[in-house]
């Protein structure tokens, strides 16, 4: 059982050690790509935060809510 | 037992990890040579023997290597007569991306495509781009990453010194 123990935590070692890789500064091709940026258009995400903002501002919106009352 | 087979998976794990890392270039140390497939010809850093080398790693995705394409072709015509020359090193997986990059943003110095990565895997390039200054002597004079306009000046010296130390 000991051994079994044993066998199973170096194998879950060396499996979780062989996933780790470091992405190399000229292998970052696909990280620069546009859909993977957070925010690929500014303006896009600016006209939603202004819907957002104007539907939900009665909870704070995008920040932090509350008029005192503690009721949200 | 069981605290042994740890250790010694501790030991793995770390040799495993060892492993990855190559060790980097630096200033001083003996330029390593490449051979690889380019435009308008194969590229060997052994044919540019007792020249100084401006090597550049850049990628299609890296925008200010678009900003250093210029600067570069400018360097490569001002001082080709003195014995300098730009080596682009292009490190896209695909060589499509680096000759659609190239149409729009024409390079008149050589290029070379490391599509696999092995030679940046040598000269390990601490972001894109990156620039290594061979000396005449094949050794490393400077390293730079990035590009900026403003260091367009520092790096024409660094060229300049180079240039002259060559000449001795």
């Amino acid at each position: 059982m000991r051994k079994l123990i044993a066998v199973a935590t170096l194998l879950a070692l060396s499996v979780s050690v062989v996933g780790c890789g470091t992405v190399q500064p000229w292998q970052k091709g696909n990280l620069a790509k546009e859909d993977m940026a957070f925010d690929p258009d500014p303006l896009q995400t600016r006209f939603v935060e202004h819907t957002y903002h104007s539907k939900e501002g009665a909870t704070g919106g995008l920040s932090v809510g509350g008029g005192g009352c503690g009721c949200n | 037992m069981v605290s042994r087979s740890l250790a010694v998976g501790f030991v793995f794990s770390a040799l495993a990890l060892s492993v990855g890392s190559a060790s980097a270039q630096d200033v001083g140390s003996r330029a390593p040579a490449f051979d690889l497939a380019g435009t308008p010809k194969q590229v060997r850093l052994a044919d540019m023997k007792g020249q100084v080398v401006y090597v550049d790693f850049w990628a299609s995705w890296c925008a200010p290597c678009k900003q250093s394409f210029p600067w570069m072709n400018e360097m490569q015509a001002k001082y080709a007569a003195r014995g300098f020359t730009v080596v682009g090193i292009n490190v896209d997986q695909k060589r499509e991306d680096a000759d659609k990059f190239l149409v729009n943003t024409p390079a008149k110095f050589a290029v070379a495509y490391d599509t696999t990565g092995k030679i940046a895997e040598v000269y390990q390039p601490k972001g894109m781009p990156t620039s290594f200054l061979i000396g005449a002597d094949g050794k490393v004079r400077a390293i730079h990453v990035g590009f900026k306009d403003s260091q367009r000046e520092e790096l024409e010296r660094e060229i300049q010194s180079a240039l002259t130390a060559a000449r001795k």
